[in-house]
């Protein structure tokens, strides 16, 4: 299964990026294999909608679950859609928050904020 | 003849300027073009009885149809359709209304339907008429209302040729939109830092029209004064310059119009329109 993350560097140990839509990079790690790769963000520079599309990507490579410090209403609407659940990351490195998960130890994301964009 | 009324921010005068011009022109059209917060109506009494809804088209999926292809989904500029486990999702208030989604859509699962944004409306308040937008609370443009509220086609009295577009505040496509067909514009402005500074967002603006412009300076006190300095070093001819008053401040916090209420007020703006009629016709 999938896990996404995302990431501020393509780099195992360095830490969570704070955005989930406009994250320059995300981890894709699989722990079925314990391997991984990190895909560019298409939505990082997007004028609008960068939670949505940022969540499509995700979806699109069959994640099931994403690990972040924040989600919008929009990014949340669409992991939603796709099965995907979505909890908190620790504010550790990437690999430990892939740990955390996999010991159980993160909790689901339940606040979901109202988005910084302009509308609503 | 149609004069624009625009600033480079929120709470300069726009409405206050517009609204006693429109006063003391007899039969003259007040065009309330700010959808997100109109107010000049409130200084007629409008009753808004007519409410002409707007509405903009959005897509639709036939899920018979879909195949889950995401042409739709990559194709949209403005991020706001999203696919995920067989199911065609639209976010209606990142829609801009392209339609470009039911172009590119190969299955033609995507067609268009109405969705109202908000309406507009129109009387006639002792000698002027009133024509007002007001955008739903969350939508993202009012700029389909606007375009009703300068389309002619829409109202009956054609006859009539002296417009006072009250624009919404800034130099976004709104602003643009409004600005779009006037003859004239007068830019209205704050006398502080911050206000010449917005003067001149507003100003590199009106540039791009080929059309005449002065600006109003308001709430002016004793002092240093940037937007008059800003207008002495562009050349932009300063029309009127129309001093703080608390009275003023309690005259519009009663909704009433202050060249109705104060003959000190009518001669300000019958010596403003004047010197916009001068500057026309240069």
């Amino acid at each position: 299964m999938k896990i996404a993350i995302p990431a501020e560097k393509k780099d195992l140990n360095s830490p969570v990026c704070l955005s989930f839509g406009r994250a320059p990079f995300y981890l894709i790690y699989d722990t079925s294999s314990d391997s991984h790769e990190f895909v560019d963000n298409e939505a990082m520079k997007a004028q609008g909608g960068a939670g949505i599309k940022a969540a499509q990507q995700l979806v699109n490579e069959k994640v099931l679950f994403v690990i972040t410090f924040r989600a919008g209403e929009n990014a949340a609407q669409v992991l939603q859609a796709g099965n995907i659940k979505i909890y908190k990351a620790l504010e550790k490195s990437l690999i430990e928050n892939v740990q955390a998960l996999k010991e159980n130890k993160l909790e689901e994301l339940t606040e979901i904020h109202a988005g910084f964009h302009h509308v609503e | 003849m149609k004069i624009a009324i625009l600033s480079g921010k929120g709470g300069t005068g726009k409405t206050f300027i517009s609204v006693n011009l429109a006063h003391i022109n007899k039969d003259s059209i007040y065009i309330d073009c700010d959808t997100e917060e109109p107010n000049g109506h409130l200084y007629f009494k409008s009753k808004r009885e007519k409410k002409i809804p707007v509405n903009v088209k959005i897509p639709t999926c036939n899920q018979d149809l879909c195949d889950g292809c995401l042409e739709c989904v990559n194709f949209c500029r403005y991020n706001a359709l999203a696919y995920a486990n067989n199911k065609w999702i639209l976010f209606d208030k990142i829609c801009h209304w392209c339609g470009a989604c039911t172009i590119v859509c190969p299955k033609k699962a995507l067609t268009e339907i109405d969705k109202s944004i908000g309406y507009y409306s129109h009387e006639k308040v002792d000698q002027t008429y009133i024509r007002s937008g007001f955008l739903n609370p969350t939508e993202v443009s009012g700029i389909p209302i606007i375009q009703e509220l300068l389309n002619e086609d829409n109202f009956k009295n054609k006859a009539n040729t002296l417009n006072f577009i009250d624009c919404p505040p800034g130099s976004s496509c709104a602003v643009i939109e409004s600005v779009k067909g006037a003859d004239f514009a007068l830019l209205v402005a704050e006398p502080s830092t911050f206000g010449s500074h917005n003067l001149e967002m507003v100003h590199n603006l009106i540039k791009l029209y080929n059309i005449p412009y002065g600006a109003l300076l308001n709430k002016v006190t004793k002092g240093e004064n940037p937007s008059y300095d800003y207008c002495s070093k562009n050349k932009i001819p300063i029309l009127a310059s129309i001093d703080f008053d608390p009275k003023l401040a309690y005259i519009n916090s009663q909704g009433l119009i202050a060249a109705k209420e104060d003959p000190r007020y009518f001669k300000i703006f019958e010596n403003l329109w004047e010197s916009i009629l001068k500057e026309v016709a240069k």
